[in-house]
């Protein structure tokens, strides 16, 4: 009998929707300890596929019969084979169509609003890494930002919506993931705009983009307004689009905070995290409705797999926004941080243009979760 | 590096889970204590072997990289590899170390296989892998103070009993051996 594949984008419905279901995990202890795939109501057993070599008869006990079972591997040929076998000792399971390393790069689009005049703003949801990019479509015409480097998933994107790519946007340069901006800048002709103290080691041209440039979108006017929100790195720089979402980049998340130190230089940026977030935001509409660049946990998407809130809603709730005592706020992003991301040095370096490392070996630098926040 | 592997598996080419279970095959024709080379071209092939090889109790020695190849050395469990030491003249670690410092005039000969010395040894010391040792025990002078080095020194104690039969006079059999080594090492 031929084994069910499940895609990566069944998957992450089942995530969104909160569905049950069973994950046999069959990569190495380390792998899964590492980085897996995280849904509310979703079980784990992790065993790897070489123990399992012999056959199947030692977990069969531990697989539930009344929940859908999905076996995961890296690549997806081990866990063909363990599904074979649990289909013949009588389990029927699913496996997970290309592993993680196609997880890791699924994007979903889920539409988080409108803008004036028709027109239309995109989240894409990177769900095996937290990613979150945007695309904003107005008249004809579209400005994406923090792309991630699955490019033609927004270039095909913009295409079935009839628009044209003519602004991209990096928020900041980016230590976790690999961007897609120079990229669909370079194959669509738009502009690529950088902060340019980020920037400042670049090897390609660029538009420089400053706190109180105003980029227009569409016949109709759809601006984004820069403001410059230093703390994550030098550069950061957040946008107001429409005057109603707020593009926070890596320095605001929904339940954390971005983190000071993936450029080395944590005690320096601690202030203007601080500024950024205590100070600046401060300053802005409550109303507006924060999209940020990462999401670190599953329970920060909202029903409709969106990861979105109101910033009124943020001062109250974020943790990370309501630390009175300055030097208590210095301590919690200076010294409670996560592990670093994989090959983040690296990954900053392509961002810049130094290293051109083939695709293969891009998928093996952004592999396992994201680690851009402080909780 | 230059290394002698009992048996070479060819898994170039082979996706996941391939290597792995073309590795247990092959390792269920090995003689304890011989080492097999998987020569892969699967880049998550270098954790799962080390993985499955310490779930299944061999030994993982290393992965060397050339060009696109990884082959990685597996070496497969002993019958009994604690050690239940014969010999008579047994000396530990620290002994051996505090020796080496001192720089006194001693040899340490490793008596592991080559694949196992080249991923790491102490620095000054001389392979000679245990099943050669009858045929290269001329190399050696019989009156020099000989320490004699395994993983766990079983191997050892069997090749200082051997050396005294064979008339070697000053032969220490040192425990536990590379396996708690934490003093300087090198590789090839």
């Amino acid at each position: 009998m031929t084994i069910n594949a499940m895609t990566a984008k069944e998957v992450t419905k089942m995530v969104m929707n909160k569905a049950a279901l069973f994950i046999l995990d069959v990569r190495n202890e380390d792998s899964f300890r590492d980085w897996k795939i995280e849904g509310e109501n979703f079980d784990y057993l992790n065993i790897p596929y070489f123990e399992l070599l012999d056959g199947v008869e030692s977990i069969v006990d531990k697989i539930p019969t009344d929940k859908e079972v999905l076996v995961v591997c890296a690549k997806e040929g081990s866990s063909i084979m363990i599904a074979e076998m649990l289909d013949e000792a009588g389990i029927s399971a699913s496996y997970l169509e290309g592993g993680m390393k196609v997880w890791s790069e699924h994007l979903e689009p889920v539409k988080v609003g409108d803008v004036k005049n028709g027109g239309e703003v995109y989240q894409f949801v990177r769900i095996g890494k937290g990613c979150l990019s945007y695309m904003i479509i107005s008249d004809g015409e579209a400005a994406i930002i923090d792309a991630t480097r699955m490019v033609d998933v927004f270039i095909d994107f913009a295409e079935e919506k009839g628009a044209k790519i003519t602004h991209v946007l990096d928020t900041h340069l980016h230590a976790d993931h690999i961007s897609g901006g120079r990229k669909i800048a370079e194959k669509t002709g738009a502009t690529y705009w950088l902060p340019p103290k980020d920037a400042s080691e670049v090897t390609f041209d660029y538009a420089p983009l400053e706190g109180g440039n105003v980029i227009t979108i569409g016949l109709t006017a759809i601006n984004i307004h820069a403001l410059y929100s230093p703390g994550h790195t030098i550069g950061s720089t957040s946008f107001i689009v429409d005057e109603n979402y707020l593009l926070t980049g890596d320095i605001l998340f929904i339940d954390s905070i971005g983190r000071p130190d993936l450029a080395g230089k944590a005690e320096d940026w601690v202030g203007d995290l601080r500024e950024s977030l205590y100070t600046r935001y401060r300053e802005l509409s409550e109303e507006l409705i924060v999209l940020p660049a990462h999401f670190m946990i599953v329970e920060e998407l909202n029903e409709d797999g969106s990861v979105a809130a109101k910033l009124g809603t943020l001062f109250a709730e974020n943790h990370g926004l309501t630390i009175t005592e300055e030097d208590e706020f210095r301590k919690i992003v200076t010294e409670n941080l996560p592990p670093q991301p994989n090959a983040y040095q690296e990954i900053r370096e392509t961002n810049m243009g130094k290293m051109s490392p083939d695709e293969e070996k891009q998928r093996e630098m952004e592999i396992g979760p994201n680690r851009c926040a402080v909780r | 590096m230059e290394m002698s592997a009992n048996v070479i598996l060819d898994a170039k080419g082979l996706a996941c889970p391939m290597p792995i279970v073309r590795t247990k095959q092959a390792m269920n024709n090995l003689e304890p204590g011989q080492v097999l080379e998987v020569q892969a071209t699967d880049q998550g092939s270098t954790s799962d072997i080390k993985a499955w090889a310490e779930s299944t109790g061999h030994q993982f020695l290393g992965t060397v990289e050339e060009g696109e190849v990884l082959k990685h050395y597996v070496r497969k469990a002993s019958r009994h590899d604690s050690a239940e030491t014969k010999h008579p003249h047994v000396s530990d670690n620290e002994h051996l170390e505090q020796k080496l410092a001192a720089v006194e005039k001693i040899v340490v000969l490793d008596v592991r296989e080559s694949a196992e010395y080249a991923f790491n040894h102490i620095p000054t010391a001389l392979n000679i892998p245990l099943g050669e040792l009858e045929e290269r025990a001329n190399e050696l002078n019989k009156e020099a103070e000989i320490y004699v080095v395994c993983r766990t020194g079983n191997r050892s104690d069997v090749a200082s009993r051997k050396l005294t039969q064979l008339g070697f006079t000053n032969v220490t059999n040192v425990v536990p051996g590379m396996s708690q080594w934490t003093g300087k090492m090198e590789k090839l």
